[in-house]
């Protein structure tokens, strides 16, 4: 059951991921990209991870995809206009691709050699009060870090913002 | 009885109610809506236009479904079956009542109880809003692209204030599911007072009903916050240019999002299926007193009949009502259904209340609603949590 709703999701995200790169219009492409972070979220929810995926739904696929549609709604961008292509990307992309695809799977499997087989179910540590434990004891440090890096950047908004109405 | 069959029942009997709701739902909005304004509202179809919903289905499936040509065909027609798959979708989440026994088997009222039920219902409604946008933006129209526009906005802004309204009460139950948070308000002060959340010490969080109230309207797209469908303004909003079924997605999608909300205020703040005073001091036969009264009221009115057809009608209504204040005193249907009926009049009070300010209250202006939003809403929720969690770490 498990592996069978895992391919079937992870299915959904890799399309929908090429679907944001293929589409031409924007509007397609943000939805196809909610399409993604919403197949994340079942495959957190099917590691045992129910409030990262909740979080993935009502962070990323809610209120951030959310904003970026508004504001492509809001600019009425049209479709892509598709220029003459160079010569190498037609002919070297899809090797470079795999090649680099390669790279990546090599790297990782040398960065973390030992990394055992996942199971589906094993993981039970995933509810709200783990999450928060954590984030509150052994990653405080980076947690802070990060409001306060989030903070500059609302500040910093705010001040762009202002610029403007001068 | 087998668990998937036991399932099974349970989503039909509460799809069903669910869909039944709705549609009375709208009726009891014309029919309060116009004795707000000295009107009758629907009395042709059936006695009191009670067959009206039926009639108004009728007349959206036989009408012509229309898809203009200048559409997104694909997010056209996906938009409407968003809404409404989203807006059905958080009543699964929802615990009506204790736990029953039916044939020697044992159920909760409530369809699944999550860990992360809260979260779970914040998350649905924020897809929700993909429904309205996209709409707005497929249906190549200005004014249902301003519709979708402002929703966007609207929805994105309250969800906030909505979301800390949410946070302040979880602090005092301490515990993410739904059903969890029911059982926490249970028992009373001085034997009287409900430990409900809003009475709840060491915060009571009245400031947080309040603001979930109206970051609800607006999440709701309801007045005063109907910008979306400003019909002085957007002709329709985002569905100006639906016909049929689909724009009953939207109208259905409207209704059932307030049920929903009205739903999740009951539970979070209203003590959910728990009743107003302890059964030992007669609670249990609140509902058979309330419907003996209603049956008395229909009754007389049956015998002194404004209309020449309630005299018929009205006693009909009258003995139905006895019976189920009968109903009421049996002792098993008690237990399984008094608290059904304290869910059920919670949620139709707050109904109510949906309606009433829709009779009563003019729209905001866009500006309005959004300072109103940032600069009042906002703040206060944030200082009602920071405060609620002070006070909980001091206390408790």
């Amino acid at each position: 059951m498990d592996v069978i709703l895992f391919l079937i999701f992870a299915v959904i995200a890799v399309v929908c991921g090429i679907n944001v790169v293929v589409q031409s219009h924007p509007i397609s492409s943000a939805i196809s990209l909610v399409g993604v972070m919403g197949s994340l979220a079942v495959l957190y929810l099917l590691l045992g991870a129910e409030f990262l995926a909740a979080a993935q739904v009502i962070v990323y696929a809610g209120a951030v995809m959310v904003l970026f549609i508004f504001v492509i709604m809001l600019l009425n961008a049209g479709g892509e206009i598709r220029h003459g292509r160079s010569i190498m990307a037609q002919v070297l992309g899809i090797p470079l691709l795999f090649a680099f695809l390669g790279l990546m799977a090599f790297f990782v499997q040398r960065l973390f050699p030992s990394t055992a087989l996942v199971h589906f179910g094993a993981f039970q540590h995933g509810g709200a009060q783990d999450v928060g434990r954590a984030l509150f004891t052994r990653f405080l440090l980076p947690f802070e870090v990060i409001s306060v890096l989030i903070l500059i950047a609302i500040l910093g908004a705010v001040v762009l913002a202002r610029k403007e109405l001068e | 009885m087998n668990f998937f069959l036991l399932s099974l029942i349970k989503a039909a009997v509460v799809a069903f109610v669910l869909l039944t709701t709705l549609a009375y739902l709208q009726w009891v909005e014309r029919k309060v809506i116009a004795h707000i304004q000295v009107r009758l509202g629907p009395s042709r179809v059936g006695p009191h236009g009670l067959l009206q919903p039926l009639a108004d289905v009728i007349k959206l499936i036989s009408k012509e479904d229309l898809i203009p040509p200048y559409v997104n065909k694909f997010l056209y027609l996906f938009a409407p079956f968003l809404a409404i798959t989203m807006s059905l979708l958080s009543i699964s989440v929802i615990p009506f009542g204790g736990e029953i026994h039916i044939f020697g088997d044992s159920t909760w009222m409530q369809l699944a109880d999550l860990n992360i039920g809260v979260l779970v219902i914040l998350a649905i409604s924020s897809m929700g809003v993909y429904g309205i946008a996209l709409a707005g933006w497929a249906s190549n129209n200005k004014y249902s692209l301003l519709g979708g526009l402002r929703s966007s906005a609207q929805m994105i802004s309250y969800e906030l204030p909505l979301s800390m309204a949410v946070a302040a009460p979880l602090l005092l139950a301490n515990t993410l599911s739904l059903r969890h948070i029911v059982l926490q308000q249970s028992g009373y002060y001085l034997g009287f007072i409900p430990r409900w959340s809003i009475f709840q010490g060491p915060m009571p969080q009245i400031f947080s009903f309040v603001i979930f109230l109206i970051a609800a309207f607006a999440e709701t797209n309801r007045i005063p916050f109907d910008l979306p469908e400003a019909e002085n303004e957007l002709v329709a909003g985002y569905h100006t240019e639906y016909s049929s079924m689909k724009f009953a997605a939207f109208f259905m999608a409207e209704y059932a999002n307030m049920v929903t909300v009205c739903a999740m205020t009951t539970t979070l703040f209203l003590g959910g299926w728990l009743p107003l005073w302890p059964a030992s001091g007669g609670s249990s036969f609140v509902p058979t007193a309330i419907f003996l009264f209603a049956g008395a009221i229909s009754l007389y009115h049956g015998l002194n009949p404004a209309r020449k057809k309630d005299r018929i009608t009205l006693p009909a209504v009258a003995v139905v009502f006895f019976l189920i204040a009968v109903l009421f005193l049996i002792p098993a249907a008690q237990a399984a259904l008094t608290p059904l009926f304290w869910f059920a009049a919670k949620t139709g009070a707050l109904l109510f209340i949906f309606i009433w300010i829709r009779g009563t209250l003019p729209r905001f202006r866009y500006d309005q609603l959004m300072a109103f939003a940032w600069k009042f809403m906002f703040p206060a929720a944030i200082l009602n949590l920071l405060v609620t969690g002070l006070l909980v770490a001091l206390f408790s």
